[in-house]
């Protein structure tokens, strides 16, 4: 880029050139113009090449200024500069990381206490369900034995009330008959008709 | 400078003694006195500018600042990465010709880039130093340069002695270029402001006339700051194309 800038450079001062070196030409050829030439040519003149002495000497010293101190210091400014930026920038991509690790973590220890809060109320659930179960079980049980027992009782008292009552038949039956005609019979005889009767009820 | 009829544009670049007899003793005219104020001004500039040693710049120091970068890009992208050594040369060089341009357009001052010896003197240290670079960095390859590589053999009578006459030119056109684009700037100027002095003896109607070659001067101010600047940076760019020449193996 800089070489096409300055090929473009070259091209136009090539054509500027002759133009400029031809108006001093002109200027002194125009009637009226002094006709001692230029004082730049005028090398009898000792100012002219006194100028270039010094020139040299002032061009010197310039740029022994310039390059043993003002350049180095417009350079350390900008090399403390992009320092100081670096370093700006570092630490900040170091908080950004760190902030960022951060925000992991808190999303981490997120999750986790979610995980372990979700664990806890499954297992409470569950707790609660087996032992709802396992209370409804042994009600159970002890219902089905207290039915059983029960049952036994009803059963035992049925057996207990069968038996007087066939009893109470018996007697009933003799004393009927004996009221009725007077005359004893034999208690098997009045057992086996009682007992045939019942049976035949349904007893 | 325009006395009556006659307009004396290159009375402006007689070369006058100052300090009186000192001056006269030690040679020194306003030339090297100009030269003394560009190179303050420009060391002022820098001195000045980067005494805040702001991280983030002012004005004074953030132009102080691309001025630096401006001529160190330019030196290390033309010249390559040795033109780090010639950055402080190139922007010297760069710097005292620009200052004296400007300093030249101010009234009563003097443009000591408008005489041939200055500029001769600019062009021949340019010229000396990058030959010495060339032998120095390219030893006696650097005579190669002078037989283009890939001609033929036989032309080879005609091509070197006009690769070694370019070679020779390139001080007489880096010196003439400069020093005809002042001369001709201020010849103009000169030229134009006696216009306007000739214009104003003529009456009520040459006052009015008068103003014609005064909006043209004020033209051709804008103009001498863009060849100020120009030429400036032609020396400049010149300078580290030759040099990049020198360094290349």
């Amino acid at each position: 880029m800089a070489r096409s800038a300055a090929s473009n450079i070259r091209r136009v001062a090539s054509f500027l050139t002759p133009l400029a070196l031809a108006l001093p030409v002109m200027v002194m050829a125009a009637p009226g113009a002094r006709a001692v030439g230029m004082p730049q040519l005028d090398f009898a003149n000792p100012l002219v090449i006194g100028q270039v002495v010094w020139g040299a000497v002032i061009f010197l010293v310039l740029y022994l200024l310039l390059s043993r101190s003002a350049l180095p210091k417009v350079e350390s400014v900008l090399t403390s500069r992009r320092q100081t930026i670096g370093n700006d920038l570092d630490i900040a991509n170091r908080a950004k990381a760190e902030a960022d690790s951060a925000v992991d973590e808190l999303h981490q220890a997120r999750r986790s206490a979610m995980a372990e809060a979700q664990a806890n109320v499954d297992k409470v659930i569950e707790d609660a369900r087996l032992a709802a179960l396992r209370q409804t079980q042994e009600m159970n049980a002890r219902l089905a034995t207290e039915i059983h027992e029960a049952e036994q009782r009803v059963s035992a008292a049925r057996t207990a009330a069968l038996g007087s009552l066939r009893q109470i038949a018996d007697e009933t039956a003799q004393a009927l008959v004996r009221q009725v005609t007077g005359a004893s019979v034999p208690a098997e005889t009045v057992a086996r008709t009682v007992d045939h009767a019942a049976t035949a009820r349904g007893f | 400078m325009a006395a009556g009829s006659t307009i004396d544009a290159l009375g402006q670049f007689e070369l006058h003694p100052v300090l009186g007899g000192l001056g006269e003793a030690l040679r020194f005219s306003q030339s090297p006195l100009m030269m003394i104020v560009a190179s303050v001004a420009v060391l002022a500039f820098l001195y000045v500018g980067m005494r805040p040693r702001a991280v983030v710049p002012g004005r004074l120091q953030a132009a102080a600042e691309i001025c630096y970068d401006f001529i160190h890009d330019m030196a290390v992208d033309t010249i390559g990465p040795e033109g780090r050594a010639f950055f402080p040369f190139v922007f010297t060089l760069f710097f005292f010709i620009l200052a004296g341009n400007y300093l030249g357009l101010l009234p009563f001052s003097f443009a000591f880039t408008s005489h041939v010896a200055v500029t001769v003197a600019l062009a021949l240290m340019v010229f000396v130093l990058s030959v010495i670079v060339s032998l120095k960095v390219q030893g006696a390859k650097f005579f190669a340069h002078f037989m283009p590589a890939g001609a033929p053999a036989a032309l080879a009578p005609l091509l070197v002695p006009i690769e070694i006459l370019s070679f020779l030119s390139r001080p007489v056109s880096l010196s003439i270029r400069l020093f005809a684009n002042m001369v001709a700037g201020h010849v103009m100027l000169e030229m134009f402001a006696a216009f306007t002095i000739m214009l104003a003896g003529l009456g009520l109607i040459g006052d009015v006339l008068a103003v014609g070659p005064v909006v043209i001067n004020v033209a051709l101010m804008a103009l001498e700051l863009l060849v100020g600047a120009l030429q400036a940076y032609v020396f400049a760019i010149l300078t580290c194309i030759y040099l990049r020449e020198a360094v290349a193996h």
